[in-house]
């Protein structure tokens, strides 16, 4: 890269300025004026086009901004779900620069843990709300611990021992780690999706503004999202094993000299990724109340998406990328149709890599250089 | 353990010096020969040449896939988008799909009178790698500024991308025609003729054995030639240091995308012969296990390491299309336990990997070249070290 740059340089033509011009405005704002356009274009579309409704009954053309806001609202409250499993990712790759395959699927586990434990714990459609509001809480952190425990076990078995070796051999360790995961999915529920009993009834209206409904799901999620990820954030930069935390990222072996036990700092990394993750698969199962064995999958993809968009490495671009990313995701899903999602999704994807490799809050590293 | 290994090694050394220099030839006619009787010793309808076929095919996309990862250092985790576009190419050129249209070039028999598009086998399939070919470099395009994992999401990408329109294609039309049979499937596929052989046919495969035979050979004799060749020292340069590569003249744009296309060619040849031989097209097949499937092979034999890549295939293959769901797969249930062995077939997939990896890092047969570099100048003891960089990686930096 060095060497193309210091070519132009070296030669320089008025064609090639307007060129390099060009290409440093694009990576600076293209990615940004590409993630408005879409509100921006279906906002149009919505005033001036219209789009189907009711009103006093019967079918009409309805010419304001309702759609396009359940449409954001949902997408934020999917997106914080895709945010807590990005954070998982984002942390494990600032770390030790691995893509963490088996995450998805330890958010998978998570889901299915929860479910066995809420019924484990006889919650059900008739419970009470006092007894969601102590039981729930319960499963969450049981999930948590679960899910962290399994991946600093995944961390412990599969990438400590590789530690040192070609960066190849832990991605297939990860890989492997999935399949035995998905394997234990599809002999703990069968092969096709299981409905749940939707405990909080996540379909009803808890607000209304201005034509745009938040249902309970919506707030479940947020509400489950903001403190942990608050807590993360006040963990990493606040605490002393944060800045172990931070110092393992930066430089393995200096942190190292510096007294910081390494693996230890690098399997509490793991656990809190797993926690998360749990509490994901716990939220998730509330929130869509169907599960099933590959939901890890396409949940751990999104994910990755959404970590590499905000920046990897990067805790608040995790966030912000699971945002995005939802609301895209909800978006497509309402108007284009869901078979498409994954089209936009990873053409997204592509071109955030393309205009902006370091993402829109990560800074430019040895690899997106 | 670290004795054990010392004591193999020392056999190992032993033996090879009272080897004559041949023998790696010798070898490789004996296997030869061997793979060329194999299917004589079966009947011609047999499930194990059947495996075989399948097996050698991946030997294939194993070798394609190699030339990007293993040479040019660039992982790949789309390759499942060669797959399909191969597929597609041979579905598209060699059935009747593109009703419409009346086109036959060197057909044989009653497919010369059928509406649609007939090509000769052949020619299909050098259509097909030429068409993934272009495809690949389209695809390298995107991640010639990025570096190491990036290029491995934006690879996986585009295999999901290809992917969507693949399941979304009874929905595009191409002149009024849908563009792919989605989860139905381009069915009703020409069986090749080869003069010569006759029509292929699923009640004699051992002609498919051997046409795939054949291939494998094509694709082995050009992966030697090209790595051995100024163009495969350009990609081993790139991949261990690419800001010096450049700064020695090496074309950085030509040479990453001709590695894409190679490989790619490779696997959409690998493909059309995978759609000729299961006879439908089926957008269901074509998910991301397969890219890790084939990453699997390479990386387990070794990546770069053309034998190691062979031997992986091979061994992966088998283990999944043959030992676990034929072989071993009443094996529980004679010990009593109430369960077939494909019910664990996936985590018995993902523990071999886990224990491969774990215990072998650099792959059942690492590369030559590389156990060279990294041994230079160090004593013997470090000889075992699993400590081959991966390119997009500087040389010396190991994951923590």
């Amino acid at each position: 890269m060095e060497a193309r740059s210091l070519a132009s340089s070296t030669a320089p033509s008025v064609g090639r300025k307007v060129l390099f011009e060009i290409r440093r405005a694009a990576g600076k704002w293209g990615l940004v004026a590409l993630l408005l356009a879409f509100p921006v274009y279906f906002a149009a579309h919505d005033l001036f086009i219209g789009y189907g409704g009711f009103a006093n009954g019967h079918a009409t053309r309805v010419h304001d901004l309702t759609y396009l806001g359940t449409n954001i609202v949902q997408g934020i409250s999917n997106g914080a779900i895709w945010a807590l499993i990005a954070i998982g990712y984002t942390l494990v790759y600032g770390i030790i620069e691995l893509i963490n395959f088996a995450h998805g699927d330890v958010f998978m586990i998570g889901s299915f843990t929860g479910v066995s434990i809420w019924t484990g714990i006889g919650l059900g459609l008739a419970t009470s709300t006092l007894g969601l509001v102590v039981g729930l809480p319960l499963a969450l952190l049981v999930c948590m611990i679960v899910c962290g425990a399994l991946n600093v076990l995944i961390e412990r078995v599969g990438y400590r021992p590789l530690r040192g070796a070609p960066r190849l051999a832990p991605l297939i360790t990860a890989v492997g780690f999935s399949f035995i995961l998905q394997n234990v999915g599809l002999l703990w529920r069968g092969g096709s999706t299981v409905g749940v009993s939707d405990l909080v009834r996540e379909n009803k209206t808890v607000v209304q503004i201005s034509g745009v409904v938040i249902h309970r799901a919506d707030v479940l999620s947020v509400a489950v999202t903001i403190p942990l990820v608050i807590l993360l954030g006040w963990f990493v930069s606040r605490t002393r094993q944060g800045r172990a935390m931070r110092a393992t990222a930066q430089d393995p072996e200096a942190a190292r000299l510096m007294g910081i036990n390494v693996d230890w700092t690098i399997s509490l990394t793991f656990m809190i990724g797993g926690a998360l993750a749990g509490a994901a698969g716990l939220v998730y199962a509330l929130y869509e109340t169907t599960i099933w064995y590959l939901q890890g999958f396409e949940a751990g993809l999104i994910a990755f998406t959404a970590a590499v968009m905000g920046g990897i490495g990067n805790l608040r671009g995790a966030v912000l990328g699971g945002l995005i990313i939802g609301c895209i995701q909800q978006t497509i899903d309402a108007r284009v149709g869901p078979q498409w999602t994954p089209f936009f999704v990873f053409g997204l994807l592509i071109v955030v890599l393309v205009l902006r490799p370091q993402g829109l809050l990560g800074e430019e590293t040895r690899e997106a250089g | 353990m670290n004795e054990l290994r010392a004591q193999l090694q020392e056999w190992r050394v032993a033996i090879e010096r009272r080897l004559p220099p041949w023998w790696p030839r010798a070898l490789a006619v004996l296997l030869i020969a061997f793979g060329l009787v194999l299917p004589q010793l079966f009947s011609p309808t047999n499930n194990f040449i059947n495996t075989e076929i399948l097996a050698l095919t991946y030997v294939m996309f194993a070798l394609g896939l190699n030339i990007v990862v293993g040479f040019a250092g660039l992982l790949d985790l789309g390759y499942v988008a060669f797959f399909a576009l191969g597929s597609y190419a041979f579905g598209w050129l060699g059935s009747g799909w593109f009703y419409k249209a009346h086109v036959h070039v060197l057909v044989h028999g009653p497919t010369g009178t059928l509406p649609g598009i007939h090509l000769n086998f052949l020619l299909i399939l050098i259509c097909a790698g030429l068409f993934t070919a272009f495809a690949g470099a389209i695809i390298g395009v995107p991640t010639l500024r990025l570096r190491g994992d990036y290029i491995a999401i934006v690879t996986l990408a585009f295999g999901e991308i290809i992917r969507v329109f693949a399941l979304q294609g009874p929905a595009l039309k191409i002149f009024g025609m849908p563009l792919t049979g989605g989860e139905l499937g381009i069915s009703g596929t020409d069986p090749p003729y080869l003069p010569g052989v006759g029509m292929f046919s699923q009640l004699n495969i051992r002609p498919w054995y051997y046409t795939i035979f054949v291939l494998v050979l094509i694709t082995l004799f050009v992966n030697v030639r090209v790595r051995d060749s100024r163009l495969g020292r350009a990609w081993i340069a790139l991949r261990e240091d690419e800001v010096a590569a450049v700064s020695m003249g090496i074309p950085l744009v030509r040479t990453k995308l001709l590695a894409y296309a190679l490989g790619a060619a490779f696997g959409g040849i690998a493909g059309a012969f995978l759609g000729a031989y299961t006879t439908l097209i089926d957008a269901g097949e074509f998910q991301f296990g397969f890219s890790i499937f084939v990453l699997a092979m390479v990386i387990l034999g070794g990546l770069g390491s053309i034998w190691g890549v062979v031997v992986g295939a091979l061994l992966l293959a088998n283990i999944n299309y043959y030992l676990i769901p034929d072989v071993f797969n009443s094996l529980p249930g004679d010990l009593g336990l109430n369960f077939n062995l494909t019910d664990l077939q996936v985590s018995i997939f993902g523990f071999l990997l886990v224990i491969v990896m774990v215990l072998r890092p650099q792959g059942l047969i690492p590369e030559r070249r590389r156990k060279l570099e990294l041994t230079e100048g160090i004593g013997e003891s470090e000889l075992e070290e699993p400590g081959t960089s991966w390119a997009g990686v500087e040389p010396g930096e190991v994951v923590q």
